[in-house]
């Protein structure tokens, strides 16, 4: 069994008997708290450990969830099973216009935003009579079913904690899934994931979404079990305390969510009445406590406390349950001849430089292309030009007659070209398998929520499937499962074809392939770009190994100084004088 | 309102804007060189001025102890990696008591001077010494090691710093606030408006410290190493800029700066071990509307946050702080929809 499947079962199996055991009633109440925080915390969890994105503003989210409840119920008499979803969608709403303003920028504005924004939150809930300022709302009713009490006690325990293992595994789905590698190439690796064809803002914004609603739920729990809200609750303090909370349990973890949240809550009221006392005046010193020791844990164990237990944990190979898939719906190919990519002046300037002036060229169905020139001669900018990695200063790129010049990188792989990159590009700690079948990630359609309540099992098994068999045709079958960032520079490379591959393109794009690559992989390599080509298959390859660049390419285009200085058939140019002169010099 | 009422407010929001301002540079500052999201920036304001007061009452401020505890640690800390580092004990004595000497003497002569009932004036600039020792001490215990950790890492851990620093500020100076005295008693009569002499110094010294730091970054050979640094870690250090001096230098100014703050505002308001924060957020109010990069910028939006804060006291007194921080988002708005896509992997 996977282990991800055995801890859901352990927990799944606790949760019962725990609430069964003759615990004391205070020990049930701190485990409730401990599980609404970690609801909390499971959100940043795919927020910051995953996505790379910060908030300290997840407790005015819980604010909003708490105080939409409160307020329904006491005012309009609605049933807390309806105010619920009144809360996520309030949520939902105030989340998406922090998102939609700040996560275009670069990371750090993001947490910034949210720190303003948990403090007006704050203010405004301390200041507004209709929710009673700064004493809150009083008077809530616990949670029932007909006329039975599941808000407080094991009850409530047991539903706080089933929604958490809900949350838990909902999660885990979603990250081994579909769009959950594009969520996981968020921290580090989005111009790849841009280049497969991926919406890295959507996918933002859709982690800041969830992290938000998981949050908006834990404070409605909150509020009917605490059956009275008030600010201090929701303040930034406590915004901090929740990403503590996650960084100290292991913000890449899911598990570590839980780990956190049970830790900082039993060491905040164990220090909240021992500090004090110790001192002699009453007064929140716990805080210093917790400022040192986030510092601590950042500099001495940055993964978190469940990162000593995964250490320890067995690490199964995926299972390989695809061999029935069927295929991923491909498209049509070019014909042999037929005109796939139009290269027309194109040109970029940085600033008073002329990286690439006026380039021109084009690529034949079945042809393999290669751009070659001395180093700095705008090669690797050509490429993401045509790749639209990087924005034209002007010219017009044709892809199989249609103008893709205007298009985003991802609008580009999406009609069929597909690229590597000069310095490898991946997911380091996801497997060869997963990384490849990122490729395959414009063939497919679930999403979040497929993933997360796993109706997508038919196309994740066609996505491994496809990632299988490319990994295979390049002679990379042995290393499937073997984690990406352990792979020689060599394979890495191999790698990178595969999920290119893996798209199913009618024009490949390989950005120096053989650098790093020895002797006999580069046979093996040629052999591969040559079965490419005897399928149909167009390339451009940029590359300095010349042997491999005469042996296999049709035509070549030769640039200097960012300018095109010759075209034409490999025997053409190695007899060029103006091509040797750019690589040797002239002699005087 | 009239005119009368608007020119108050606008001469109140201009006074409080001038200290935002210099939060936001010291905001900008921080970030540019060191990566750094300075959130306890406004922890060395209330600092200042808590010190201040403690002066006032001549005691002894609370911060002196604190400092030698924060001095004793960082020495401990840049002996030990020394040691660790060449092996050589006596080298790394050294540098332990090159970090411990400017404590030692700030909280000697505090110890020295406190009971003594000294002039307003100077145990201003002591209060200014003992919270300027802390920039660099702070920088070394709890940043240094992860100065090449992401932008993310190192707000967190400014987050943490500004929690222990608070905790720390409620211990050593309790939770009763302070007024401090005006600098210069003196009022001057504009029209509508009248101006007090505390009111002159904010101008006069706010304006005297940006003219100041221009001259440092235009025209000095330090002021240069630091602004290599801010663009470019590597190749400063290549250029035998010690990216580790460069931080300390920057937090030694970020925590003068902060002092300084604390001095001009202590007069104007009433400073609790928590004030801090608040201020100092406004000031990166201001530093976020400048993107974090331009220190014309930041004097600007600073200007600008605080005449907000004075219409919006004026006008929905108990939403003032909402408001304030409200401003953000559409600022980031507008930056958002100005800077396109500038996301990439860091």
């Amino acid at each position: 069994m996977k282990i991800k499947n055995f801890a859901l079962l352990v927990l799944a199996i606790a949760i019962p008997v725990l609430a069964l055991l003759p615990l004391p009633d205070f020990w049930i109440v701190q485990l409730n708290y401990i599980g609404l925080y970690a609801l909390v915390c499971l959100g940043l969890v795919l927020l910051t450990g995953v996505g790379g994105l910060t908030s300290f503003g997840q407790a005015a989210f819980v604010g909003i969830g708490a105080y939409t409840t409160a307020w329904l119920t006491l005012n309009t008499g609605m049933s807390p099973w309806l105010t619920l979803f009144v809360g996520l969608a309030i949520t939902g709403a105030s989340a998406l216009i922090v998102a939609a303003i700040t996560l275009r920028m670069s990371g750090h504005y993001l947490p910034l935003a949210t720190i303003a924004w948990g403090l007006s939150l704050y203010y405004l809930m301390g200041n507004l009579a209709a929710l009673g300022k700064y004493d809150g709302l009083q008077g809530l009713k616990s949670l029932s079913i007909g006329s039975l009490d599941i808000g407080q006690g094991r009850w409530f325990f047991v539903l706080t904690w089933v929604i958490l293992l809900a949350g838990a595994t909902a999660l885990l789905n979603l990250l081994d899934s579909r769009p959950g590698r594009a969520i996981r190439s968020l921290k580090g690796a989005s111009q790849m994931a841009e280049a497969m064809g991926i919406n890295t803002f959507r996918y933002k914004v859709s982690i800041f979404l969830i992290a938000a609603l998981l949050a908006s739920i834990g404070g409605w729990l909150l509020a009917h079990f605490q059956l009275t809200v008030n600010p201090s609750a929701f303040g930034l303090k406590m915004g901090i305390e929740y990403l503590f909370m996650t960084v100290v349990g292991g913000i890449g973890y899911v598990w570590g969510a839980i780990v956190g949240a049970g830790l900082i809550k039993l060491l905040d009221d164990y220090l909240q009445v021992a500090l004090p006392a110790l001192i002699g005046t009453s007064g929140s010193y716990e805080v210093i406590v917790f400022g040192v020791a986030i510092v601590l844990v950042l500099k001495y164990l940055p993964d978190g406390l469940w990162s000593l237990v995964a250490r320890y944990l067995p690490s199964a190979p995926r299972r390989v349950d695809w061999q029935d898939a069927g295929n991923l719906p491909s498209r049509s190919k070019p014909a042999r001849g037929e005109s796939v990519l139009k290269v027309d002046k194109i040109r970029k300037q940085f600033g008073g430089l002329t990286a690439v002036n006026d380039i021109s060229f084009q690529i034949d169905a079945g042809q393999i292309v290669g751009l070659i020139g001395p180093n700095g001669a705008g090669k690797s900018t050509t490429f993401n030009l045509i790749t639209g990695t990087l924005s034209k200063t002007r010219g017009q790129v044709l892809f199989r007659g249609q103008d893709i010049s205007s298009l985003p990188a991802r609008g580009i792989a999406r009609q069929g070209m597909a690229r590597t990159f000069q310095h490898v590009k991946m997911i380091p700690d996801m497997t060869v398998l997963e990384n490849v079948a990122m490729g395959a990630y414009t063939r497919g359609h679930s999403g979040v929520i497929g993933a997360m309540l796993r109706i997508n099992k038919a196309e994740e098994h066609r996505m491994m499937k496809e990632a299988q068999r490319q990994l295979e045709r390049i002679g990379m079958g042995e290393h499937l499962h073997e984690q990406a960032g352990n792979l020689a520079m060599g394979p890495q490379r191999l790698m990178e074809i595969a999920r290119a591959l893996c798209s199913d393109p009618a024009l490949l794009l390989l950005d120096e392939p053989a650098a790093g690559l020895r002797h006999k992989e580069k046979q093996d390599l040629i052999q591969v770009l040559r079965q490419l080509q005897s399928e149909g298959m167009s390339i451009l390859l940029v590359e300095h190994d010349m042997d491999l660049v005469m042996d296999v390419c049709d035509h070549l285009v030769v640039m200097e100084f960012g300018t095109l200085l010759t075209q034409g058939t490999p025997e053409e140019i190695q007899a060029s004088p103006a091509v040797r002169a750019a690589y040797l010099g002239t002699e005087h | 309102m009239d005119f009368s009422i608007a020119s108050i407010l606008m001469l109140d929001g201009v006074t409080n804007g001038a200290i935002y301002a210099l939060l936001g540079l010291a905001t900008v500052l921080v970030f540019t060189v060191t990566r750094v999201i300075f959130i306890p920036q406004g922890e060395f304001v209330a600092y200042g001025a808590l010190t201040l007061a403690m002066l006032q009452t001549g005691k002894i401020p609370g911060t002196v102890w604190l400092l030698l505890i924060m001095a004793a640690l960082a020495a401990l800390m840049e002996g030990v990696a020394r040691w660790r580092h060449n092996g050589n004990p006596g080298r790394a004595l050294k540098a332990a008591l090159k970090i411990l000497i400017f404590p030692a003497i700030v909280s000697g002569l505090s110890v020295w001077a406190a009971p003594q009932q000294f002039s307003l004036w100077v145990q201003a600039a002591l209060s200014v010494a003992i919270v300027t020792a802390f920039g660099p001490l702070v920088y070394r215990v709890a940043y240094q090691s992860l100065e090449s950790s992401p932008p993310l890492v190192l707000l967190i851990v400014s987050v943490g710093v500004h929690f222990a620093m608070t905790g720390l500020g409620l211990l050593f100076f309790g939770a009763e606030g302070f007024r401090n005295p005006p600098f210069w008693d003196e009022r001057f009569n504009l029209g509508p408006v009248a101006v007090s002499g505390q009111t002159v110094i904010i101008f006069a010294v706010s304006l005297a410290l940006i003219v100041l730091l221009w001259l440092y970054f235009e025209r000095s050979l330090r002021g240069k190493a630091l602004r290599a640094t801010a663009v470019n870690r590597t190749g400063a250090r290549l250029m035998g800029i010690s990216s580790h001096s460069a931080g300390q230098l920057t937090f030694l100014m970020a925590a003068f700066i902060g002092a300084l703050s604390g001095l001009l505002i202590g007069p104007t308001t009433t400073v609790f071990y928590d004030s801090g924060f608040l201020i100092g957020l406004k000031g990166f109010v201001a530093a976020v509307i400048a993107g974090l990069s331009s220190y014309p910028g930041a004097l600007l939006g600073a200007l600008f946050v605080g005449i907000v804060e004075a219409f919006g006291a004026f006008w929905a007194s108990a939403f003032k702080e909402v408001i304030v921080f409200t401003i953000i988002l559409p600022v980031l708005l507008v930056r958002s929809l100005r800077a396109g896509h500038s996301d990439e992997d860091h």
